[in-house]
């Protein structure tokens, strides 16, 4: 199967609805609104055509410059067609909400606990939203770029002083 | 308390074995329990033996390499997957290194590759030594993990002699190895090759028609494909509910595609196809491993990195005393050289399943973000639904078969 048949798919079932993002490496990868994003997730796994059964991750990445600050991240495998799709949807911060896919994948329970752990995105409907490898009462969401990982006064790797 | 002995005295039960709510007993398997083989921790509701109801607890070693390699030029994020899983870190440490010469779209030359797939498969064979031989002492029979585990320190000393390392390898580099594999190490891969198979079949002899070792695992914790499927397992536990999924086949990394070997499939689900399935991938390593070294043979010999000076280190002699290595060693340790701006997801086939690294680059220094799949974390969040009913022993060896590694799981 190939890339510009699952999109021409996709397209298809969710007019005006999928954006696809140019990437180096073949894997097709479409931008979609929150609203879609479950239907679109359904539909990746129950359409007998493109069969994207197995949920490979779910992450997300901070954009502090950016309108919308949070990228949620879904690595979708079509085992029986051997194509992958990575399906990105853009939040608004700080308190970004996204409904659950474990209603698609029991699996994305610990990897949405995960990606709350770590960006504070609201699952909502989620089973069980709880910190999962931070201790329970830390009140900050780590993996946000404004939690500097080094002592934020340290001089000696600022990119000013290396001339860029 | 006449009632009370009327109630002693009668043939009623003292308490009502119907109510599942009666008597329940909560019970901690770990942080530090010798059957976790790691530090995590389950907290369980039992009734008598059985299991009624579990939630587990990790993060006890969680070590925030995600944020770390935030900061981390690439060549200094390969010791932070070497703490992933612990106990085949030379894969994690190559799928990292693939990662990165995918981002920078670096050609390897055939004989690296080779020379890759035999430290992986090497890898593979000491981790599946370890869970088949804890599963064995889980279940009662302790000599069968000290013969293999003699096996597992050879490995460690073929490491060694390629690397100078044993547990955390930091093995090989972005663009190849850091060094040729020496004429002992050959030896001794070779050496391997022929006392393992004895070794392996004595080991299997032990498990395979034992009767004690049968109706330990037989029909424990059987999950179906549909279910691993939707819990997203994968690697040797979602093989053994028959399902042929496997990244050096399906998206072949290292040429692996040229290698002639079988992927074992279970049928069941249970402890038992996992550990035959383990069991069979340690002989398909095997003829991976002989492949790979025959195919060494016919390659241009010393070859043991691509040439890439931007990325790759030049030998130290030189930057003493060549400008142009100077230039190459500067600017690839103070991070001067440009780098595409890109997305890249690489999976490779761990041991325990599907590892995958997906990066974010943005052109600087360090990965702008950097997230690991780590499949024993994903593995291992059906445990805990999948032992209520379970017995508290089958629950131990249904954890053992799922070889969870701690660092891996926490990250």
């Amino acid at each position: 199967m190939e890339n510009s048949f699952l999109l021409e798919k996709l397209q298809e079932n969710f007019p005006d609805k999928i954006v696809e993002i140019p990437d180096a490496h073949h894997l097709l990868t479409v931008l979609v609104d929150v609203e879609d994003v479950i239907d679109i997730l359904r539909f990746l796994k129950g359409s007998n055509e493109l069969q994207f059964i197995h949920l490979t991750d779910i992450t997300a990445a901070h954009y502090p410059h950016l309108e919308k600050e949070f990228a949620i991240v879904y690595h979708i495998h079509s085992l029986v067609h051997n194509i992958r799709i990575r399906v990105k949807v853009f939040l608004d911060g700080p308190n970004p909400e996204i409904p659950t896919a474990t209603v698609v994948w029991k699996g994305a329970n610990w990897m949405e606990r995960e990606t709350y752990d770590f960006f504070g995105v609201n699952f909502l409907g989620h089973p069980d939203l709880r910190r999962i490898l931070n201790v329970d009462d830390m009140d900050v969401f780590p993996m946000r770029k404004e939690y500097p990982l080094e002592d934020p006064n340290r001089v000696d790797k600022k990119d000013l002083y290396f001339g860029r | 308390m006449s009632e009370f002995i009327s109630k002693m005295t009668s043939n009623q039960p003292v308490f009502d074995d119907n109510d599942p709510q009666d008597e329940l007993i909560t019970l901690n398997i770990g942080p530090t329990h010798p059957a976790t083989h790691g530090v995590f921790q389950n907290v369980v509701q039992i009734d008598g033996e059985r299991i009624v109801s579990g939630v587990s607890t990790i993060g006890y070693i969680h070590r925030a390499f995600e944020k770390i390699a935030e900061h981390r030029p690439f060549y200094q994020i390969t010791p932070l997957t070497d703490r992933l899983n612990y106990c085949s870190a030379p894969i994690n440490n190559m799928g990292w290194h693939m990662t990165v010469e995918k981002l920078l779209k670096i050609e390897i030359p055939k004989r690296v590759q080779y020379m890759r797939v035999i430290v992986m498969e090497l890898a593979r064979i000491a981790d599946h030594i370890i869970c088949n031989g804890i599963l064995g002492v889980d279940t009662g029979a302790f000599s069968g993990f000290l013969y293999v585990m003699q096996e597992r320190e050879f490995i460690y000393e073929i490491f060694e002699e390629i690397c100078g390392a044993r547990l955390t390898t930091n093995i090989g580099r972005i663009g190849g190895f850091e060094r040729d594999f020496n004429a002992i190490a050959f030896e001794k891969i070779r050496e391997f090759l022929n006392r393992y198979p004895p070794v392996l079949k004595e080991f299997e002899e032990m498990f395979v028609r034992n009767r004690i070792f049968i109706e330990r695992t037989s029909g424990v914790a059987a999950v179906t494909p549909e279910e691993a499927l939707d819990y997203s397992w994968s690697g040797p536990i979602l093989r053994a509910t028959g399902v042929d999924y496997d990244v050096r086949v399906q998206n072949p990394y290292c040429s692996y595609e040229e290698f002639d070997f079988e992927v074992p499939v279970g049928t069941t689900g249970d402890v038992y196809d996992r550990f035959m399935v383990r069991n069979e991938e340690m002989w398909q390593s095997l003829r991976i491993i002989e492949q790979a070294l025959e195919k060494i043979e016919k390659e241009p010999k010393g070859v043991f990195h691509a040439e890439v000076p931007d990325f790759y280190l030049p030998p130290k002699e030189q930057v003493y005393t060549n400008m142009e290595a100077l230039i190459y060693h500067f600017k690839i340790v103070m991070g001067e050289v440009d780098t595409p701006k890109a997305e890249v997801y690489h999976a490779v086939e761990g041991a325990n399943g599907e590892l995958g690294f997906y990066l974010i680059h943005d052109g600087g220094r360090s990965p702008y973000r950097l997230h690991f799949r780590r499949p024993s974390f994903v593995n291992y969040q059906m445990f805990a639904p999948m032992s209520a009913g379970m017995l508290i022993s089958d629950a131990i060896i249904n954890m053992s078969s799922l070889n969870v590694i701690a660092g891996e799981l926490d990250a």
